[in-house]
């Protein structure tokens, strides 16, 4: 059982907790993730790692609601448990592996869009508490889908703001500001990092490679046991079968096909609106969902 | 001797064992088989002719004593046929169930050259069933030695090796990657095999009460690394039994469409996850007709599967049904209760609709060539044979590649080209000082039965090594 010291609701639908889970702190790495599973009969969802605190045994993790299992989940409250908490999975960020000179030498640009604003920050942080400074764009629909930006400007970092519908900071998406950036403020990027929705990353990286800038993105694809073993977040990259889990979860963007990953994440769309159709209705629940013929 | 000499007994025909009815079950998750009662059982273990020179125990990949516990059996010394399985298995609840027995123990009998022979499979577990259900438990002396040894998973290879070492005096402890222990025995074989809460479940708790701890959602390798287990943690000696690997995938165009599934995907959403249950969280997707590809036991667990789920569902298979990898029991079981056997035929395409979602395989017709170096007939290409089998949903069951994950952040432990964990076929000993190696981790996949003997083998390998150090 792992408990919940700490919950924090960021913005709309957008849970922070932080929980105990000892042995994670002590071996995870910027760009690495988790997977929770509620209860008994809960889901295996993974969530990639905000921020940890390896003398404290800290975990923090951000969940968006946006099924009947991350909604259980954000209405969990401090003192609650999650029955099972498992990682770090995947591959630390290449950031991490690479020696301080070899970073200094790297002008970088974060790009992190709604929930994956969440595993920008810890790759940051690990940047800033190394005296290198980097610039950060954090992108949301709304001011209320935009999280943790006090954080980062702790951080040694430039933020720059952006919401889509103007109701908050520079006029989104991420890629107005991302071109503002290299074209009037004439900063040569040599490195990006883009973690957010499917169709965030996909039109970063064609922006990025017009500019020629590398570009690593964050796979969050549908995954069960996130050891290798289920082959659910198989993706193509650069025409090679890749598991998410294993291979992942980072990549280099230019190579990966994102609409095959957006129809592949689709894929239990139908299943997780029955689900959640189900818990918001409760008892009442009689159809509706085209399945039970109510 | 025994109490059933006023029914005669069946010599060339082995006692039939009680089954749910292929159309009922066809249905239900719930066991197959219901196993021998009593009377079935004595009547069984009468048939055996209690050789002098066992051919039956050359059979068993664990050296089972298999005369002598049918002739407890027989005896209704029930209470005597349990310890003298427990002598060399510690899992016989899941054996009896699972163990190919018609290409082992009882391919060796006897009997099965006029006739069939014993049913050692069922009466195994007639054992392990009546001592759980009357509480009949191993009594045994242990006397702790101090020494700490770890196990990665808590599949068939690593509950073995724990079990032995237990005995030995060990403190063990084992470390599963899952939330649920057992491994295979629970993400892979269906419940209508293999009960988890009747079956599996006390037989874990059958080894934890030798003394056994075991750590869930624990990854070797990635929460805490070998090195660790040993430098910092006290563990003089590691057993790697962390199972099977990532899925293979045909590579063929169109595979990455919607509705294609690994097996291990689908099982462990229908095993693991409980998927099917309208209480369980996790969703599994099942097609109107449902292809699975590939001959393995395997594939047959997710065809028999997907069927209770209310598909139409067909096996592809690319050589004939005689060259089906899968137990001979699975391939007739499934047959029963409606899935359809599609033979020398192989995908070459997935085709999609415009929203990625799969509603055809093209697949090619095959004819057996020349045997390749396994004896096995090559299945050859029928050239301008194409043709589409239209279906919603894809399962494929080819076995898999090892896993990467604990090689790779553990140094110096070797790998060989094929990606198993290089070792020595004796000791089990790996390229690592203290680490060992069993199962699927080393061998590639294979069988329950077979994973528990090289846990076995691993414990005394473990022993002789600790003693000798």
């Amino acid at each position: 059982m792992f408990k919940i010291i700490k919950k924090r609701v960021l913005g709309d639908k957008l849970v922070l907790f932080d929980i105990e889970a000892e042995k994670i702190t002590k071996s995870c790495l910027p760009g690495q993730f988790i997977i929770v599973k509620l209860d008994e009969q809960g889901e295996r969802i993974p969530l990639t790692i905000c921020d940890y605190d390896g003398v404290k045994g800290i975990l923090t993790i951000v969940v968006q609601e946006i099924g009947a299992s991350t909604k259980k989940i954000n209405m969990l409250n401090e003192g609650d448990f999650f029955q099972d908490v498992v990682g770090p999975l995947g591959n630390p960020s290449d950031l991490v592996e690479i020696t301080d000179d070899e970073l200094k030498n790297k002008n970088i640009v974060f790009i992190g869009g709604g929930v994956g604003v969440a595993p920008i920050y810890p790759q940051v942080k690990y940047l800033s508490n190394k005296g290198i400074k980097c610039d950060v764009i954090l992108g949301a629909r709304t001011k209320d889908m935009l999280i943790l930006e006090d954080e980062f400007k702790k951080l040694n970092c430039n933020v720059y703001s952006c919401t889509d519908d103007e109701s908050y900071g520079l006029k989104g998406p991420v890629t107005n500001v991302l071109k503002m950036l290299i074209e009037d403020k004439k900063i040569k990027y040599n490195h990006c990092v883009a973690i957010g929705p499917a169709i965030m990353m996909k039109f970063v990286c064609l922006m990025t490679k017009e500019y020629n800038i590398p570009t690593i993105v964050s796979m969050n694809t549908i995954m069960v046991d996130g050891t290798g073993m289920c082959g659910a977040c198989r993706l193509m990259v650069g025409g090679e079968l890749k598991f998410a889990c294993i291979d992942g979860p980072e990549f280099d963007g230019h190579k990966i096909n994102f609409d095959e990953v957006m129809k592949r994440q689709a894929q239990y769309k139908d299943e997780e609106g029955r689900a959640l159709l189900k818990l918001i209705e409760g008892d009442t629940h009689h159809g509706g969902c085209g399945l039970c013929g109510g | 001797m025994a109490d059933v000499d006023y029914v005669e007994v069946n010599m060339a025909n082995r006692v039939k064992v009680r089954e749910q009815e292929a159309k009922v079950r066809a249905k239900n998750f719930d066991e197959v088989c219901f196993g021998y009662n009593e009377e079935e059982a004595a009547l069984e273990a009468s048939r055996c002719l209690h050789c002098k020179n066992p051919k039956c125990v050359e059979g068993c990949p664990v050296g089972l004593h298999i005369p002598d516990f049918i002739e407890h059996i027989k005896n209704k010394e029930y209470d005597k046929a349990i310890e003298t399985i427990h002598l060399s298995s510690s899992l016989p609840a899941i054996c009896g169930r699972v163990c190919p027995q018609e290409t082992q123990c009882e391919s060796k009998c006897i009997l099965g050259i006029k006739g069939e022979p014993v049913s050692i499979g069922k009466l195994e577990r007639f054992t392990a069933d009546y001592a759980r259900e009357h509480n009949l438990t191993e009594k045994i002396d242990i006397k702790k030695n101090g020494k700490k040894v770890a196990i990665v998973g808590s599949g068939p290879a690593g509950l073995s090796c724990a079990t032995d070492l237990a005995k030995l005096g060990y403190d063990v402890t084992i470390f599963e990657a899952l939330h649920a222990t057992g491994g295979v025995l629970t993400y892979g074989i269906p419940e209508f095999r293999l009960p988890k809460e009747k079956v599996v479940k006390p037989e874990v708790e059958n080894v934890k009460k030798l003394g056994v701890k075991i750590e869930t959602n624990v990854i070797i390798g990635k929460t805490i690394t070998i090195e660790e287990l040993m430098n910092e943690q006290g563990f003089e000696a590691v057993f790697i039994a962390s199972g099977a690997g990532l899925p293979m995938f045909m590579k063929i165009p169109g595979e990455n469409s919607n509705g294609i599934f690994s097996a291990n995907e689908f099982l462990t959403r229908a095993n693991l996850m409980k998927g099917y249950r309208d209480d369980y969280d996790t969703p599994i997707k099942v097609g109107k007709k449902v292809i699975v590809v590939g001959g393995g036991n395997v594939a047959m667990d997710a065809a028999r599967t997907a069927l209770r789920l209310g598909a139409e569902t067909h096996i592809v298979y690319r050589r004939s049904e005689k060259e089906l990898p899968a137990r001979a029991e699975e391939v007739h079981h499934a047959k029963e209760e409606g899935v359809i056997f599609d033979v020398l035929c192989n995908p070459i395409e997935i085709i999609a609709d415009d929203k990625d979602n799969v509603i055809a395989v093209k697949v090619i017709n095959m004819e057996l060539g020349e045997p390749d170096e396994n004896g096995r007939r090559k299945p050859v290409e029928i050239k301008g044979s194409e043709h589409n089998i239209e279906c919603d949903m894809v399962i494929m069951a080819l076995g898999t590649t090892p896993n990467p994950m604990l090689p790779k952040n553990t140094k110096g432990l070797e790998t060989n080209n094929k990606g198993c964990i290089v070792h020595d076929d004796e000791t089990t000993a790996t390229s690592l000082k203290g680490v060992f190696v069993g199962g699927d981790a080393a061998i590639g996949a294979a069988t329950v039965i077979l994973a528990m003997g090289a846990g076995k083998k691993a414990a005394i390998g473990i022993d002789n090594y600790l003693k000798n150090k």
